[in-house]
């Protein structure tokens, strides 16, 4: 049986968990709130961007010449893969659910004999590579790694990297694993694939988002377009892989507080349960030494 | 008669309203955006976007490049970097010409045309700060 002392330290040590973990839960809910709003007030410029990019390609149609950002190298031999994670830890599952959906993707592509590079985002994802196959990390010269704060910039630099990486043929197939936000309790791993550009999942989202930009008179308009179509096409597609890496980062960014706010929450939860636990084992026994206490006294005395 | 117009950055939507004419720079001259304009999609380039009410221009936002589509009713702008023309500032606009003078010497140097060309854009972008900024203070 533990002594009464060290009942009495582990209370107080679990009581101390508790009171941080209740704190990291309200900061997360603060920050979510903000990281929530900034992921919905990018989304208008998401659809916008995702409607053009729809109906530009609707009049393209099928041709060869298009820009590699859309159309890929025309191979699928090298893949770079882009894990997004938070860069602190204590948020779940969130870290651990992206790097197994990365290690399952990686291994499959590696299983069908490709060549993958991995560009971590996010400083949980950079731990998690460093350690299993280091050598397959690319983009050290360029980042730290860093999810840092979401903005804009940083998407841009991230962007160029690929752009730069595209120009010179280091990759066929880019694809972003990043935790889609589906509200504060689920965050779910998703595969997002940025070049080539997959427009049936634009124009799938592009259905979706449909409510949050005005109605498309006549669904889709016959639009003039200035200047042509493929001088257009060449100036929005950089800009539209800078719009999906921001919005990734953005949900990124909003899915690791909510899924910290709910692990410290359970965890809060369970401390307390653990309280109340040791807080009856300390009151069991500090009767029963009293009780085993009288009992001494009182045969002492009868005996005497 | 009024269209909807939205200017939105990709971080949030900065504008939302019934104007009755705006004149936006699209990059192969301006256009007024009103209602019942053929549906279009055009790329800006750097510069102002006036917003009119009869002969008046109730607000005006300066815009660093991107793209718009127009519809009947409705015409959304998709602004890369847009202020409002008092956020601006002649030493920025200075400090940026200089820069990307620069950097047209070495490209030009270097033979690369399409960087040049790029870099033609941007500086046109930099001395309408400073030509705006400029403007204003006359006023004044």
């Amino acid at each position: 049986m533990a002594s009464l002392k060290e009942l009495r330290a582990r209370i107080n040590s679990v009581k101390s968990t508790k009171k941080i973990t209740s704190a990291m839960k309200m900061v997360a809910a603060a920050k979510l709130s903000r990281a929530e709003r900034r992921s919905k007030e990018a989304q208008p410029y998401a659809a916008a961007m995702q409607r053009v990019l729809v109906s530009l390609k609707r009049s393209l149609g099928e041709r060869p010449g298009l820009p590699p950002l859309l159309a890929g190298t025309g191979k699928q031999d090298v893949h770079l893969i882009i894990p997004m994670s938070s860069d602190r830890g204590l948020a779940g599952g969130f870290n651990g659910n992206i790097n197994r959906a990365t290690r399952n993707l990686v291994n499959r592509l590696l299983g069908e004999g490709k060549t993958v590079k991995i560009f971590p985002v996010g400083f949980k994802a950079l731990v998690y590579w460093r350690h299993e196959a280091p050598k397959l990390i690319v983009g050290s010269e360029i980042t730290d790694f860093r999810l840092g704060d979401v903005n804009i910039q940083s998407a841009d630099h991230i962007a160029s990297y690929i752009e730069s990486m595209l120009a010179n043929k280091q990759f066929d197939v880019c694809t972003v694993v990043y935790n889609h936000f589906k509200n504060v309790m689920t965050q779910v791993p998703t595969e997002l694939q940025l070049v080539p550009l997959n427009l049936a999942v634009t124009e799938e989202n592009d259905t979706k988002q449909k409510s949050f930009t005005a109605p498309v008179s006549g669904d889709q308009a016959d639009y003039i377009f200035e200047p042509e179509e493929d001088v257009l096409l060449q100036r929005l597609l950089p800009q539209n892989l800078r719009t999906q890496i921001f919005s990734a980062m953005l949900e990124t960014n909003a899915g690791e507080q909510g899924a910290r706010m709910t692990a410290m929450d359970s965890a809060t939860r369970n401390a307390g349960k653990a309280i109340d636990k040791l807080s009856l084992y300390y009151n069991r026994t500090r009767q029963a030494n009293i009780t085993n206490e009288l009992t001494e006294v009182i045969s002492g005395a009868n005996a005497a | 008669m009024s269209i909807r117009l939205e200017i939105i950055s990709p971080e949030a939507v900065i504008l939302s309203k019934q104007v009755e004419m705006a004149v936006l720079p699209a990059s192969e001259g301006d256009i007024a955006a009103m209602e019942g304009h053929a549906p279009m999609i055009f790329l800006l380039r750097g510069g102002i976007i006036s917003l009119y009410e009869g002969d008046k221009v109730t607000d005006s936002f300066f815009v660093e490049g991107g793209f718009a589509e127009m519809q009947e009713t409705q015409c959304t702008v998709l602004a890369n970097n847009i202020r409002k023309l008092s956020e601006l500032s002649a030493e920025e606009g200075y400090k940026r010409l200089t820069e990307l003078e620069q950097s047209f010497k070495e490209a030009a140097n270097g033979n690369d045309v399409e960087k040049q060309r790029d870099l033609v854009d941007e500086i046109q972008c930099a001395q309408l700060i400073i030509d705006v900024v400029d403007a204003s203070k006359h006023k004044v």
